[in-house]
C-alpha cells in the first residue's frame, strides 16, 4: 500500500475534474493531485472532434481535444499532479481515498476532495425496450468512442432512439462516414438536445427527426436486423396501429445521461434524486465536509464552458476549505416547485449572492420565475422561454435575514 | 476425416457435465457445440438454481437425478473452483387455501428424501425476509444458488484440459448410422464416432430424426427474466417461490438473489413455435414485475438493468397434462446413440447424475479405464475485486496488468479479462469474457468496459475488427474499419 497527503485531491480528470484542479491550484491549494481512470485527460472531450466548444467561456469555437488541450496546458502550467489509469475504490468520510493502478493500491489522506466522476448513457433496460438480444446496439457515446478514437464503424444504416444532444452529434458523425442515418425518435414531443444541434446535426442533412415516437421491439436473433417504432399517446403509451418496423443493422441509444455517484453513494454522500448528484449547498460542497462536487456528476450541464466555469468556483472553495472550521450554522433547502425538475445547489447555509442553476419541467413560452421564502415570494424574474434542455440560471441575493427566518425556499414557474 | 470414439452433440450443461465424467477415463472424446461458447442458449438462461428435489414427483428420474446431483454439488464446487451458495428456498402461502399446498409440497419432499423441510408461519418468515409477504411458507434449506454459465464453463474447461476437444461454432448438419460407427456431418468437416450422445437440449428431436423417425415431440416453451441492479441485494436472502402450478410442473415467477447480488425475477411460461425465438416481450416484463410484487411488495421501479429468456425444452403438450419425465436412454433402433431428451428443469441440478448414468450407457460399448494422469484445475480463486488491499498489491506486484480497471461497475481488471480470453476451449466472443470474468455485466452493461476488452482482443490476442463477435457466431460487433490508415492502432 502506498501512502500520502494531499490537499486537494479531484476525482475524475475530465473537463470539470481538470478546472477545478486548477482553480484550485490558482487559490492557493499547495498540493493538487488528480485521479483519472482513463489513459488519457480530458474524459469524454477527446472522443467529441465536433467544434462548438469554448465559445461562451473562452470566445472561439474549438473542439473536444483542442478544448481539453487548453486545460491539461493550464494544469500542467500550474503544478497539477496527475495519475492517470489510475481508478478510484473508495473514498470515505475522512476523507481517504483508496486507489488502484499499475504501480499499486494508493491510499491517499486528502485535506478536500472534489467529485468530477463525469456520468454513463442510459442503456436499452433503462427504457425496457423487449426483444431479441442482438449485436448492433450501442450507446451514442460509446459508438463516438468507437468511430473517433478507435477507428471502428459501429454500422452502416442507423437508427437513433433519444435526442440529446449526444445522438444528434453522432447522427451528424455517421452521415460524414457513409453511414445511412434512417431517423431520429424521440418519445417526448420535443427534442431534448440543444435546439442548435437539431438544425446543425439533423435538418441540414434531412434526417428525419420522429417525435412522440418510441422503439418498441428489437429485431434480428444475431446482428440486428431492425427495429420496430411506434407514435405515442398523451401518456407515452404506444398507439399499436402506427407501428413500423425499419429496417436496420445498428441502434443507437441516446437516452440520457446518469451522474456516476456510486463512490458517493458508498461514502453516504446524500443524494439528490431530482439531479442523481449530491446534495450540494451554494459552495457546492456535499453532506460530507471537505467533499466538493462539480461537473456532470453534480448534475448534467448543457455546455462544457459553463460546466467548467461551475467547475472553477467548486475548485477555489475546496482549495479554501479549512477542516475544523465553524459548522456551517443554518441550513436552508431549496425546494423545486411547479415546472421546476430540479434546482442546484439544493442546501443554502450562508447569506450572499448564491447562483442557482435548474431545469424547467417541460418547454413553454414567456413566463415567471418566482422564488418563495415559505411561502411568500421574495424574488421574481421574467423568463423569456423555458425549455428544458437549456439551463436556467439565476443569482439571487440571500439576506442573512432570509437565511435566517426562513425553513425552505421553493423555486417554480409559471407560464403567462 | 477424424475419429473419436464418443461425439457429444450441444455443449450446454448436459453436455459439459458429459465430456467432464468423460474426462476422467482414457477415450477420444468430441463436443460439437453451434454457438459461439459452452452454455450458449438455456444453460445460461435459467436461474441456476441448485434444487432440493421437494418439485418432482417421487420415482420420477427428476426426482432421483436431482436429489443425486443436489448431494454432489458441494463437491463439486470445491473441486472445480465455481462459486455456490446455499441460500435456502421459501416457497410462501399467500393466503390460508394455499397452506395446504404446502403441507402437499412438504410431503413430496419427504419422499424424496430431501433433508430440513419445515413450514414456519408468517412471523418467523418476517424475521428472515422483511420484505417478502406470506401467511406461511415452507422452509427448504438444501437449495441454493450457482451461476449457471460459470458451472457450465468450469465442467467444459476442465474437461477441454483432460483432452477432450470442443469445437465452437460447430453445427452438426448430418448424422448417419454405419455399421460399427456414426458419420457426423458438421460446417466444419466431416467426423466418425463410435457413440454420439445427444445432448442438443431443445434441439434434441432434429438430431433424432437425423438417424430415426423420432417418437415424441419437443413443446418448446419460453422463459423471460429481468435482473435487477445489485443496489436492491437486500431484497430478499434465500430464493422466495409461490406455490407452483401442480399440474404443468411450473414452478411459477420466483425471486433468487443471485451469487453476483443481483436478484432474478422469473422465468415466465409460454409455449411458443420457434425454438430459437429468444426474445423478451413487454407482456412478460410488466407481468414479472407484477407477479414478483405480489411477494415482495417494496420491489422498486426503474430497478432493472438486463432482462432475457432461455426456452425449456418440454416432451409433453398442453393437452396431456404438461408434465413428462426426461428420458436418459439408447435408442432402441440405432445402438450407440445415446438421447438425453426433455432436459429441462431441474436439469442444471441434475447434470452430474446424468452424466454418470450416460458413462454407464457408454461402458456397455466402451471399456472405460481411469486416466492416472486426469487433473482437477481449479478455476481462478476470488475475483480481484473481493481480495484484501494486501492480496491485490502482491498481485500488482507480480503483474502489473491487475492494476489496471478495465470494467468500472464491477471493478474487472485488465489481467482478469486477459484469463478469460486465454480459456481453454478458445471461446472469443465478447459475452465470453462477460461469462468468464464479469467484465459488461455491471449496471452499464459494458458502456466502458467493451472499449477496452477490444483493445485488448487487438493488442494482446492479434484478433480482426471484422471477426469480433457478441455472442453467437454471426452477431458481429462492427463494420470494420471507419477508414483504412496505415499503423492503425
Amino acid at each position: 500500500m502506498i501512502s500520502r497527503e494531499v490537499d486537494v485531491v479531484v476525482i475524475g480528470g475530465g473537463p470539470a475534474g481538470l478546472a477545478a484542479a486548477v482553480s484550485a491550484k490558482e487559490n492557493g491549494a499547495k498540493s493538487v493531485l488528480v485521479l483519472d481512470r482513463n489513459s488519457w485527460l480530458g474524459g469524454i472531450l477527446p472522443q467529441c472532434i465536433h467544434d462548438g466548444f469554448g465559445v461562451e467561456e473562452l470566445g472561439v469555437s474549438l473542439t473536444g481535444p483542442e478544448y481539453a488541450e487548453k486545460y491539461i496546458d493550464m494544469a500542467d502550467k500550474n503544478g497539477v499532479e496527475i495519475m492517470s489509469d489510475t481508478m478510484v475504490l473508495q473514498f470515505d468520510k475522512n476523507r481517504e481515498i483508496i486507489a488502484v493502478n499499475k504501480k499499486g493500491i494508493h491510499r491517499i489522506r486528502a485535506k478536500t476532495i472534489v467529485l468530477a466522476m463525469g456520468c454513463r448513457e442510459k442503456t436499452r433496460w433503462n427504457a425496457m425496450i423487449p426483444g431479441d438480444r442482438p449485436s448492433g446496439i450501442f450507446t451514442a457515446g460509446v459508438a463516438q468512442a468507437f468511430i473517433n478514437l478507435y477507428n471502428v464503424m459501429p454500422g452502416k444504416n442507423v437508427v437513433i432512439l433519444g435526442s440529446g444532444d449526444v445522438g444528434l452529434i453522432m447522427a451528424r458523425r455517421l452521415k460524414f462516414e457513409g453511414a445511412n442515418v434512417l431517423g431520429v425518435v424521440e418519445i417526448l414531443p420535443f427534442a431534448s438536445g440543444l435546439p442548435r444541434n437539431v438544425v446543425q446535426c439533423l435538418d441540414d442533412y434531412d434526417t428525419p427527426l420522429f417525435l412522440n415516437h418510441t422503439v418498441t421491439y428489437i429485431r434480428g436473433r444475431e446482428r440486428l436486423e431492425s427495429v420496430t417504432i411506434a407514435q405515442v399517446d398523451n401518456n407515452m403509451a404506444p398507439i399499436p396501429a402506427s407501428e413500423k418496423e425499419i429496417k436496420c443493422d445498428t441502434l443507437l441509444l441516446s437516452l440520457g445521461l446518469i451522474p456516476e455517484n456510486e463512490l458517493s453513494k458508498d461514502a453516504a454522500v446524500e443524494i439528490d434524486s431530482a439531479t442523481g448528484g449530491p446534495v450540494a449547498d451554494q459552495d457546492f460542497e456535499t453532506s460530507i465536509p471537505g467533499v466538493f462536487s462539480c461537473g456532470n456528476c453534480l448534475q448534467v450541464y448543457d455546455t462544457v464552458d459553463m460546466l467548467s466555469s461551475y467547475a472553477k468556483v467548486a475548485g477555489k472553495n475546496a482549495a479554501e476549505f479549512k477542516s475544523g472550521r465553524k459548522q456551517k450554522k443554518k441550513s436552508v433547502r431549496i425546494l423545486a416547485g411547479k415546472r421546476i425538475r430540479y434546482v442546484v445547489p439544493q442546501v443554502v447555509n450562508e447569506s450572499g449572492s448564491v447562483s442557482f442553476t435548474f431545469r424547467g419541467e417541460k418547454p413553454c413560452g414567456a413566463s415567471t420565475l418566482y422564488v418563495k421564502s415559505d411561502g411568500q415570494v421574495f424574488f421574481k424574474k421574467k423568463l423569456r422561454f423555458v425549455n428544458p434542455a437549456n439551463m436556467i440560471q439565476v443569482k439571487i441575493d440571500i439576506s442573512p435575514r432570509l437565511l435566517k427566518s426562513s425553513k425552505t425556499l421553493e423555486v417554480s414557474i409559471s407560464e403567462k | 476425416m477424424k475419429n473419436f470414439q464418443v461425439g457429444i452433440i450441444g455443449g450446454g450443461v448436459i453436455g459439459s457435465a458429459v465430456a467432464w465424467e468423460l474426462s476422467k477415463y482414457k477415450i477420444d472424446v468430441v463436443v460439437f457445440e453451434m454457438g459461439s461458447d459452452v452454455a450458449s442458449a438455456a444453460s445460461k438462461a435459467n436461474s441456476g438454481v441448485v434444487h432440493s428435489g421437494i418439485n418432482s414427483p417421487p420415482g420420477s428420474l427428476k426426482a432421483r437425478y436431482c436429489v443425486e446431483g443436489n448431494k454432489t454439488f458441494q463437491a463439486l464446487a470445491n473441486e472445480l473452483g465455481f462459486d455456490l451458495k446455499w441460500v435456502g428456498k421459501l416457497v410462501v402461502a399467500k393466503n390460508e387455501d394455499e397452506f395446504e399446498e404446502l403441507e402437499r409440497l412438504k410431503k413430496a419432499g419427504l419422499q424424496n428424501e430431501v433433508p430440513g423441510l419445515d413450514i414456519i408461519d408468517e412471523s418467523e418468515v418476517k424475521k428472515r425476509e422483511p420484505n417478502v409477504s406470506c401467511v406461511s411458507a415452507l422452509w427448504v434449506p438444501t437449495a441454493g444458488v450457482v451461476l449457471p454459465y460459470q458451472f457450465t464453463i468450469a465442467l467444459a474447461e476442465n474437461a477441454a484440459i483432460n483432452d477432450v476437444e470442443f469445437l465452437l461454432e460447430t453445427e452438426v448438419t448430418g448424422l448417419n448410422k454405419k455399421k460399427n460407427h456414426f458419420l457426423i456431418k458438421t460446417n466444419n468437416g466431416d467426423f466418425q464416432t463410435q457413440i454420439v450422445v445427444n445432448a442438443a437440449g431443445v434441439h434434441c428431436r432434429e438430431i433424432v430424426s437425423m438417424v430415426e423417425e423420432p417418437d415424441f415431440q419437443v413443446y418448446p416453451c419460453r422463459g423471460e427474466y429481468l435482473v435487477l441492479d445489485k443496489k436492491y441485494s437486500g431484497l430478499v436472502n434465500s430464493m422466495i417461490y409461490p406455490i407452483p402450478v401442480e399440474e404443468s410442473g411450473f414452478l411459477g415467477i420466483h425471486i433468487t438473489p443471485t451469487i453476483e447480488g443481483n436478484v432474478l425475477l422469473g422465468p415466465s411460461s409460454e409455449l411458443i413455435d420457434d425454438l430459437g425465438d429468444r426474445r423478451t416481450t413487454k407482456e412478460m416484463m410488466n407481468m414479472l414485475l407484477k407477479e414478483a410484487r405480489e411477494i415482495v411488495p417494496a420491489l422498486p421501479d426503474r430497478a432493472v438493468i438486463n432482462a432475457y429468456s432461455g426456452i425449456r425444452c418440454k416432451l409433453t403438450s398442453p393437452e396431456s397434462g404438461g408434465w413428462a419425465d426426461y428420458r436418459i436412454e439408447e435408442s432402441k433402433n440405432t445402438s450407440g446413440l445415446i438421447n438425453l431428451l426433455g432436459i429441462e428443469s431441474p436439469g442444471l441440478t441434475a447434470a452430474p447424475a446424468i452424466a454418470k448414468e450416460v458413462k454407464n450407457l457408454i461402458s456397455k460399448h466402451v471399456e472405460l479405464t481411469a486416466k492416472k494422469d486426469f487433473k482437477l484445475k481449479k478455476r481462478k480463486g476470488k475475483r480481484f475485486s473481493e481480495r484484501s488491499f494486501r492480496e491485490r498489491s502482491n498481485l500488482i506486484d507480480k503483474d502489473d496488468s491487475w492494476g489496471r480497471i478495465v470494467c468500472r461497475c464491477e471493478h474487472i481488471t485488465e489481467a482478469e479479462v486477459v484469463d478469460a480470453l486465454s480459456n481453454p476451449l478458445g471461446a472469443r466472443a465478447l459475452s465470453s469474457v462477460r461469462y468468464r470474468c464479469r467484465a459488461g455485466m455491471g449496471r452499464c452493461q459494458g458502456g466502458f468496459c467493451s472499449q477496452h476488452i477490444v483493445r485488448i482482443m487487438r493488442e494482446r490476442f492479434g484478433m480482426d475488427i471484422k471477426d469480433m463477435k457478441l455472442s453467437s457466431p454471426k452477431s458481429y460487433l462492427f463494420h470494420g474499419r471507419t477508414r483504412e490508415v496505415e499503423d492503425d492502432q
